[in-house]
């Protein structure tokens, strides 16, 4: 009886993970078969094509605006990245309250609807006289990256010894030459994955890119968003599988790195 | 002993083909106060488990009052847990988590506060109602962890290592609480634990267990003075465990000398295995000893002197005494014929490899 | 020297905030103020009300309603299917390198434009549903531009947002802590109410601000799946804006929704703690 009920339980709880998988996977995977799809139709297999593929590569916005991400991302990334590793060192050493504040200030882009921040970015750089283009995407990627690196870097420099730090310090070394030496190796994995975590943020952007873009230029997300208006094109299919798979890609690599994340 | 409350029979259990418990067979005494000891991994606390409901074994069965339960889940068997870590929830007050079990079966308001009252009264926490979880010490965790389970009024209540947690001092003197809540209570205590210190100050009766097997069972006096195999002998106490002869009953030869002894029954110049505690060694004047040796280490322990004696053949001899003998010096060792104590030697590979982990 | 070495020190690592300090009061604060400003003015630069005002106006009232209709319908959805999925990967996950764990979080990492392109193939006039539909003989369905249509895109695309913080706090309730409530007596729905739910409010807090906020806000989802005639406030307040309508109502519009995010922040925090008090 008891066996039975436990064998019922976990046929049950098998069924359901796997309705699960296929409600999240299910949408991804069709696209992905249309992008090889021969025949414009969604229904109908017309035979296996690369052509859709061809044509991506083919278009020059495509790789204009895959260009575009890909530089945003990367140097968003980076810049994010130097800024809140300094930031984090800085805050981990302060006192109570202008932490709080810091780290409420931080919270703002997390918290905040991404509509809104892309907003308000978009009105700053107008009142600053700074025009929408390349500069301000990679400002207002910068922006909505350091929190996620300064979340990845904090708890690590949290654990870190202090008295190694102080030991080394106390072994003749300055300041700086211990940081580098015993510190950073410590939060190494910290910087990594908020590099990583920026980089993929950067990457998956849409709502802000949209706002503080101008004219003339597009990233793949908001190249997407206007072509699907327009009506579905098999070659976004294939774009989508590209950017699956390489997020996936990426995604098994930062997991590799040895790290524990805390997404709040 | 009358019919046992709980009666394990035949149980095999393992995890991920790691045999852990290899049919076991356990009677457990209405009424009394029963641990199972042994180091970690030797399927102790797989045991309590089975008995409370949290695993089910592979086989065999768990018969509680004349009734095999090992199918039943916990929230259907009359036994109550006392976990390690406490398990206290701790999004309760101190009154409502030892009200949950009342609650759950029903009982009037009035019952529930009485209960909580005379519960705490008991483990010594009058008045901590209302306090948090998080504001108690370990120790006072502890106790409202005793106190959630037996306010259901279980007949036996099942502890796994539940002072492994706390330091020395509050260790023993939960030991003597233990004690006088069992007596108190009236109920069955299965009491799993590692320390055999632990084990010898509270039960009535012990179960040494090794490897998913019980290495003997007794009362500890039994434990500790009769031990069946060397893996007893070891694990219980402090022991010098020496390869010897029995030439004949009575009579045993350890290190080419003859000693007398009690035991009968072993054969004739049959290879056995000789117990002696280090506190049933007397150290005498050389000529006076049974073997000499010289006394090769030496550290006060407080009570005693413990020294290590070593004889020419090699072995070292463990000795707690209260009198002093210097390092370098020459002594006898005697040992008076009931202090020894003749085992077996394993019978089989299984038992060959029995060994202390800890 | 020693004390003055950990001066200098001390010094220099407060300096380290410098380019995060300029950074976030000129890229967080000041455009946040800034669309206080717009939201406060008219074009001409004079204060007023006019802008919050509007919110009252029938379609601007509507599109809020609707907004905060579909993002509460998602987000109990969301709630409801993520919490036991949670239960059940805490259970599979330990152990299996938590392949199965990460098999559920990697669609919070894909772009949610391509999310809401797939579930528009799936949903449209000639999609995949409907051509399925139609080889079997069944009458197509409308679908897409639907707020059933929306809510689905909502609970797809923000369903792994609620299970990573759920199945995090689940992660940390001690299995025996489980075992003891079984233990005394309750069985698994008396668990599950006293007991799991009870300890996972955190979790389920965070998840429902992840789901509820990106859902109340959005234009794109109802934009590519709600078709042109189901506007939400987030359609509104970007049409203001990209259209260049009127950046002053939009401001306003959005201090409102700003209001809305941090009222519904406040009254989750509040039932969080009588949550905690009453759960028994």
């Amino acid at each position: 009886m008891a066996r039975f009920k436990h064998f019922f339980r976990q046929a049950w709880q098998n069924a359901y993970l796997a309705l699960m998988v296929m409600f999240l996977y299910a949408p991804i995977g069709t696209m992905m078969v249309l992008s090889f799809n021969a025949s414009k139709s969604r229904t109908q297999w017309g035979g296996f094509t690369l052509r859709w593929y061809t044509q991506m590569f083919a278009s020059r916005n495509i790789v204009a605006a895959l260009q575009n991400t890909l530089l945003i991302a990367f140097l968003s990334a980076l810049i994010a990245t130097a800024i809140g590793l300094a930031a984090s060192i800085a805050i981990n050493g302060m006192k109570t309250a202008p932490k709080a504040i810091l780290i409420g200030v931080t919270n703002i882009p997390m918290l905040n609807a991404d509509i809104v921040t892309g907003i308000s970015l978009m009105l700053a750089f107008i009142a600053f006289g700074i025009s929408l283009g390349f500069q301000t995407l990679l400002i207002a990627h910068i922006t909505f990256n350091i929190p996620y690196v300064i979340l990845s870097i904090m708890p690590k420099l949290k654990q870190t010894n202090r008295s190694a730090y102080e030991a080394a310090m106390d072994l003749g070394a300055g300041p700086v030459y211990a940081f580098f030496k015993i510190v950073f190796p410590d939060i190494l994995p910290g910087v990594l994955s908020g590099f990583l975590l920026a980089f993929t943020m950067s990457l998956d952007d849409f709502i802000i890119t949209h706002f503080t873009k101008g004219a003339g230029i597009n990233t793949l997300s908001t190249l997407i968003y206007s072509e699907v208006r327009r009506g579905i094109r098999p070659s976004m299919y294939a774009l989508s599988t590209v950017i699956f798979v390489t997020v996936l890609l990426l995604l098994i690599a930062s997991n590799f790195a040895p790290r524990k994340k805390e997404k709040v | 002993m009358n019919q046992p409350l709980i009666d394990l029979k035949h149980i095999t259990k393992s995890f991920d083909g790691t045999l852990v418990l290899d049919d076991l067979n356990l009677s457990v005494a209405e009424n009394t106060f029963v641990t199972l000891l042994g180091p970690s991994g030797c399927g102790k606390t797989t045991t309590l488990r089975i008995i409370g409901g949290f695993e089910t074994a592979d086989k065999g069965q768990v018969i509680f009052d004349g009734e095999d339960i090992g199918r039943l889940p916990p929230n259907k068997r009359q036994l109550n847990t006392v976990f390690q870590k406490y398990a206290l929830f701790t999004h309760m007050d101190i009154a409502e988590n030892i009200a949950f079990g009342l609650k759950i079966k029903g009982k009037t308001k009035a019952y529930i506060r009485d209960k909580i009252r005379y519960a705490l009264k008991l483990v010594n926490l009058d008045g901590f109602e209302n306090r948090s979880v998080a504001s108690l010490s370990g120790g006072q965790q502890q106790r409202i962890a005793i106190a959630r389970a037996i306010v259901n009024e279980p007949r036996v209540l099942l502890l796994d290592e539940p002072l492994g947690a706390l330091d020395l001092k509050l260790r023993q003197d939960m030991q003597y609480e233990l004690i006088r809540l069992k007596n108190e209570l009236g109920i069955t205590f299965i009491y799993v634990t590692h320390d055999q210190e632990e084990a010898l100050t509270m039960s009535d009766t012990i179960v040494v267990m090794n490897q998913g097997y019980i290495q003997q069972t007794g009362t500890p006096e039994q434990i500790y003075n009769e031990p069946e195999n060397a893996f007893v002998a070891d694990f219980i106490g402090e022991s010098n465990i020496i390869h010897g002869t029995m030439i004949r009953d009575e009579l045993v030869e350890i290190l080419g000398a003859r000693f007398a002894c009690v035991d009968k029954g072993f054969g004739t110049n049959q290879p056995v295995d000789v117990v002696i505690r280090p506190e049933d060694i007397d150290l005498v004047e050389p000529k006076a000893g049974a073997l000499t040796g010289i006394c090769t280490h030496l550290i006060f322990k407080g009570v005693h002197y413990e020294m290590e004696v070593t004889t020419p053949d090699g072995f070292e001899w463990l000795v707690h005494s209260t009198d002093m003998c210097p390092v370098g010096k020459e002594v006898g060792i005697h040992v008076d014929p009931f202090d020894i104590q003749i085992m077996n030697k394993p019978a089989s590979e299984d038992e060959e490899a029995v060994g202390v982990n800890e | 020297m020693n004390r003055q070495n950990f001066h200098t020190g001390f010094y220099r690592k407060e300096l380290l905030a410098g380019p995060y300090l300029v950074w976030a009061a000129g890229f967080i604060v000041i455009p946040l103020l800034l669309i206080v400003y717009y939201g406060l003015t008219d074009r001409a630069g004079a204060f007023t009300l006019d802008n919050i005002k509007s919110i009252l106006a029938p379609e601007h009232a509507k599109s809020l309603w609707l907004a905060l209709a579909l993002s509460f319908a998602s987000t109990a959805i969301c709630l409801v299917l993520a919490y036991p999925l949670a239960m059940i990967l805490r259970k599979r996950g330990v152990g299996k390198g938590s392949f199965i764990v990460f098999l559920f979080i990697l669609p919070m990492w894909m772009n949610f434009l391509l999310r809401t392109l797939a579930w528009q193939t799936l949903l449209e006039k000639n999609g995949v549903i409907n051509g399925i539909l139609s080889l079997l003989h069944l009458p197509p369905q409308s679908l897409i531009n639907t707020s059933g249509a929306i809510i689905l895109g909502m609970v797809y695309n923000f369903l792994p947002f609620m299970v990573l913080p759920v199945y995090n706090v689940l992660c940390k309730i001690d299995d025996d802590t489980i075992n003891a409530a079984r233990d005394l007596g309750a069985n698994f729905t008396q668990t599950l109410l006293r007991i799991w739910i009870p300890l996972s409010v955190p979790g389920i807090i965070s998840g429902i601000t992840m789901v509820f906020v990106p859902a109340l806000t959005t234009f794109v989802i109802s934009n590519l799946l709600g078709g042109s005639k189901i506007l939400l406030i987030g359609n509104v307040i970007e049409q203001e804006f990209t259209r260049g309508s009127n950046w002053h109502l939009g401001a306003g519009l959005s201090l409102v929704l700003m209001a809305f995010i941090l009222a519904s922040m406040a009254l989750i925090a509040k039932y969080d703690k009588n949550g905690e008090g009453s759960a028994f």
